[in-house]
C-alpha cells in the first residue's frame, strides 16, 4: 500500500497567532460561546432563508387579505401582517438584509480606514501634511452623531438599501482610521520597528509586516463589536423610511410598518424587533469574547 | 495648561471641524440630481419664477461662490428658507430645538443617575447577584435599540399600566404656558404654572427613558469595571484599615476615580442621545427638533437638512467640551496633556 505523505506547512505568521491557545481562552467564557452560537445561527438563518422559511414567497410582493393580521397559530407561529404575509418567514429573510448591511459596510470600511490610519500614523513625523489631511478629514465625519449624518446623506439620495450602505460606510471609516492611527503611533516608538528602520527595511515592509499584524487584535475586536452597531444604524435608517423600502423584508422596515398597527396587532413589529435585538446581542457577546481573547490586559 | 485656554483651544478646533462639515454637507446638498430652484418653487410654478429664485439663491454662480454667500448668511444668523415649513429655517430652529434639548437633558440626567446606581451596586457587590443583575440589564440595554424601547413602552403603557402618557407634550385639557424660552418646562416654572410643569415632565418620562437606556447600560458596565479595578488599590486598603466606614470609602474615595472613564465616554453618549432622539421623537410624537429633522429629510428640504446636521454637530461639539471640562475637574492629572 502506498502512503501519501502530506506536508502541510503552516505559514509562520499563522503559527505566531497561537490560535489553539486563543480558542482555549475564548471557550472558557460561556457568554462568549453563547455569542458565537447566536452569531452563527443568524448567519445560517440568513444564508439558508429560502429553505428555512415556511413561506419563502412571502418575502416580497405577496398578499392574501383573507389571512391578514392573524394572531399567533401553528400555521403562522409569529402571526401574519397586514397583507397576510407570514411574519416568521419575513423575519428569517430580514436577517439577510441586516447582515448584508453589516458585511458590505465592513468590507468597504475596514481596509480603507485601516490603510489610511497606518499611513497617517507612520508618516506622523516624516510627512506632517499627510497626517494632518487624513486625520482632519476623519474628524469632520466624527463631528456629528453618526445616525444624523447617515440620515442626512440618505435623505438627499433616493432611499434604498444600497444608498444606506454607502451612507453608513462614509461615516464609519474614520473610526478605523483613528484606531489604527493610535495603535500605529505608539507602535512606532517600539524597538522592533526602530530596528527594522535601522536595517533599512522599506516603508511598506514596516507598515504591513511589522505594524499591521500588531494592530489586528484591536481591529478584529472592533469589527465584531461594530456588526451590532451597524445593524442597529441600518435598522434605524429603515425604521424612519430612509433605508430599505417596502416590501423588502428588512427588519427595521418591518418594525416601522408594524408600528402603524400597534397596539392591537403587536406581533407584526415585535418579532422583527426581537430579531434585531437577538442579532445585536449575539455580536456584542462575541465581540466581548474576542476582545478578552485578543487584546492583552494591561 | 489653564482651563480657559484649553476651552478656547477646543472651541477653535470645533469651529474648524464644523466649517469642514458644512462644506461637505453643502456640497452634498448641491451635487445631487435635481434642481433645487425647481424644488423650492414647486412643480407648478412658471419658469420665470424658477429663474428668479435661481438668481435669488445664487444657484447660477459657481459652487464656491454659493458657499461663501451661504456662510455669510449663516454668520448673520440666517439659515435660509425652508420649503417644508415655508418660512425661515432659523425660525423653525428657534421653535423646535428647545423641546428636544429639554428632552435630551432629562434623558442625560436619567442616564447618569441610573448608570451610577447600577454601576456602584455592581462594583460594590461584584460577582454577587447585584453584579449579575446589572450585567443582565446592560446586555439588554445594549442590544435593544432605542426605537424598539419606544415601541415596547407604547405597548406597555397604553395597555398594561397606563400611568404615563405615550404621546405629545401636554395633556389634551392642559393650557400650555406662554412661550418665553421655548422650553416648556422652564416656561411653566417662570410663569408659576406648576401644574403645567408636572404635566410636561410626566410626558417626558417615557421618551427620555427610551432614549437613555442604551447609554446607561454601557456606562454602568464602565463604572463597575472602574470600581472593581480601584478596589485593589493601596489607598483603599489604607482607608479601610484606618477603620473608615465602608459607605464613606465607597462614596468618597472609590467612586471619584472610578467614574472618570465613564464620564469620558459620555461625550459619545451625547451622540447616541441626539441620534436616537430622531427615532424616539417620532414614536412618541414629541414636537421637537428631531421630528422636524426627519420631516425635512423626507421632503428633501435642502437648507433645513444642512441646518439640522450643523446644529447637531454644534450641540455635539459643545457637549464634548463640557464633558472634557468635567473630566479635567474630576481628574486634574488629565488636564496636563
Amino acid at each position: 500500500m502506498r502512503t501519501i505523505e502530506t506536508h502541510i506547512s503552516i505559514p509562520k505568521w499563522i503559527e505566531e497567532l497561537e490560535l489553539g491557545k486563543k480558542w482555549y481562552k475564548f471557550s472558557r467564557s460561556p457568554l462568549s460561546l453563547l455569542g458565537l452560537v447566536i452569531a452563527c445561527s443568524t448567519i445560517i438563518l440568513a444564508l439558508l432563508a429560502p429553505f428555512l422559511a415556511p413561506y419563502p414567497q412571502h418575502a416580497g410582493f405577496y398578499h392574501n387579505f383573507m389571512e391578514s393580521c392573524q394572531g399567533l397559530s401553528l400555521k403562522h407561529p409569529f402571526g401574519t401582517d397586514q397583507f397576510g404575509r407570514d411574519v416568521l418567514s419575513r423575519t428569517i429573510f430580514g436577517f439577510r438584509y441586516s447582515l448584508m448591511m453589516a458585511g458590505v459596510v465592513l468590507l468597504l470600511v475596514v481596509p480603507l480606514g485601516v490603510i489610511l490610519g497606518l499611513i497617517a500614523g507612520y508618516y506622523r513625523e516624516k510627512i506632517k501634511i499627510i497626517e494632518i489631511v487624513i486625520m482632519r478629514i476623519a474628524d469632520i465625519f466624527i463631528a456629528v452623531p453618526p445616525l444624523v449624518l447617515a440620515l442626512a446623506i440618505c435623505s438627499v439620495l433616493t432611499p434604498s438599501v444600497f444608498h444606506a450602505m454607502m451612507a453608513v460606510s462614509l461615516m464609519w471609516w474614520p473610526w478605523y482610521t483613528r484606531l489604527t492611527y493610535n495603535v500605529t503611533s505608539s507602535l512606532k516608538e517600539e524597538y522592533f520597528v526602530q530596528a527594522a528602520e535601522v536595517t533599512g527595511a522599506s516603508s511598506s515592509h514596516i507598515i504591513f509586516k511589522e505594524i499591521l499584524p500588531n494592530c489586528l487584535g484591536s481591529i478584529l475586536t472592533k469589527v465584531t463589536l461594530d456588526v451590532g452597531w451597524i445593524i442597529l444604524i441600518g435598522s434605524a435608517l429603515s425604521f424612519v423610511g430612509l433605508g430599505a423600502q417596502p416590501p423588502t423584508p428588512d427588519l427595521g422596515t418591518m418594525v416601522a410598518e408594524g408600528g402603524n398597527f400597534l397596539p392591537d396587532f403587536w406581533w407584526i413589529s415585535l418579532f422583527p424587533a426581537l430579531a434585531i435585538s437577538y442579532t445585536i446581542l449575539g455580536f456584542n457577546l462575541l465581540g466581548d469574547g474576542v476582545r478578552d481573547t485578543f487584546v492583552e490586559e494591561r | 495648561m489653564k482651563l480657559s485656554t484649553y476651552v478656547i483651544k477646543r472651541a477653535g478646533y470645533a469651529i474648524f471641524t464644523l466649517i469642514g462639515l458644512s462644506i461637505f454637507v453643502f456640497v452634498l446638498a448641491r451635487v445631487l440630481p435635481g434642481d433645487p430652484a425647481r424644488m423650492a418653487a414647486g412643480p407648478r410654478a412658471p419658469s420665470w419664477v424658477v429663474e428668479q429664485l435661481r438668481e435669488q439663491l445664487w444657484l447660477d454662480k459657481p459652487i464656491y461662490t454659493q458657499y461663501f454667500y451661504w456662510l455669510k448668511d449663516i454668520i448673520h444668523g440666517d439659515l435660509g428658507y425652508s420649503i417644508y415649513t415655508r418660512r425661515s429655517v432659523t425660525q423653525d430652529v428657534i421653535e423646535y430645538l428647545p423641546a428636544s434639548i429639554q428632552l435630551i437633558i432629562l434623558a442625560g440626567i436619567f442616564e447618569v443617575i441610573g448608570a451610577l446606581i447600577l454601576g456602584v451596586m455592581a462594583g460594590r457587590y461584584s460577582y454577587k447577584w447585584p453584579d449579575n443583575l446589572t450585567r443582565f440589564i446592560s446586555y439588554i440595554g445594549i442590544s435593544v435599540p432605542a426605537f424598539v424601547w419606544a415601541i415596547i413602552f407604547q405597548l406597555l403603557f397604553t395597555w398594561v399600566m397606563p400611568i404615563f402618557p405615550t404621546s405629545g407634550m401636554f395633556s389634551p385639557l392642559m393650557i400650555p404656558p406662554p412661550e418665553i424660552t421655548g422650553m416648556s418646562t422652564l416656561d411653566a416654572l417662570i410663569t408659576g404654572r406648576f401644574d403645567a410643569f408636572v404635566d410636561v415632565l410626566w410626558h417626558m418620562v417615557l421618551p427620555a427613558l427610551a432614549l437613555c437606556l442604551g447609554g446607561m447600560a454601557q456606562d454602568a458596565r464602565i463604572i463597575r469595571a472602574g470600581m472593581v479595578e480601584n478596589q485593589e488599590k493601596d489607598y483603599i486598603a489604607m482607608a479601610t484599615s484606618h477603620g473608615l466606614p465602608e459607605r464613606l470609602v465607597t462614596s468618597k474615595y472609590l467612586l471619584k476615580p472610578s467614574i472618570v472613564p465613564a464620564v469620558t465616554v459620555m461625550g459619545m453618549d451625547v451622540a447616541s442621545l441626539l441620534g436616537n432622539a430622531f427615532l424616539v421623537e417620532i414614536v412618541f410624537m414629541w414636537p421637537g427638533f428631531s421630528k422636524y429633522g426627519i420631516n425635512v429629510m423626507l421632503s428633501k428640504d435642502l437648507n433645513a437638512i444642512v441646518a439640522v446636521v450643523l446644529i447637531m454637530g454644534l450641540i455635539f461639539a459643545i457637549a464634548n467640551i463640557i464633558v472634557d471640562v468635567i473630566v479635567i475637574h474630576l481628574d486634574p492629572r488629565i488636564g496636563g496633556k
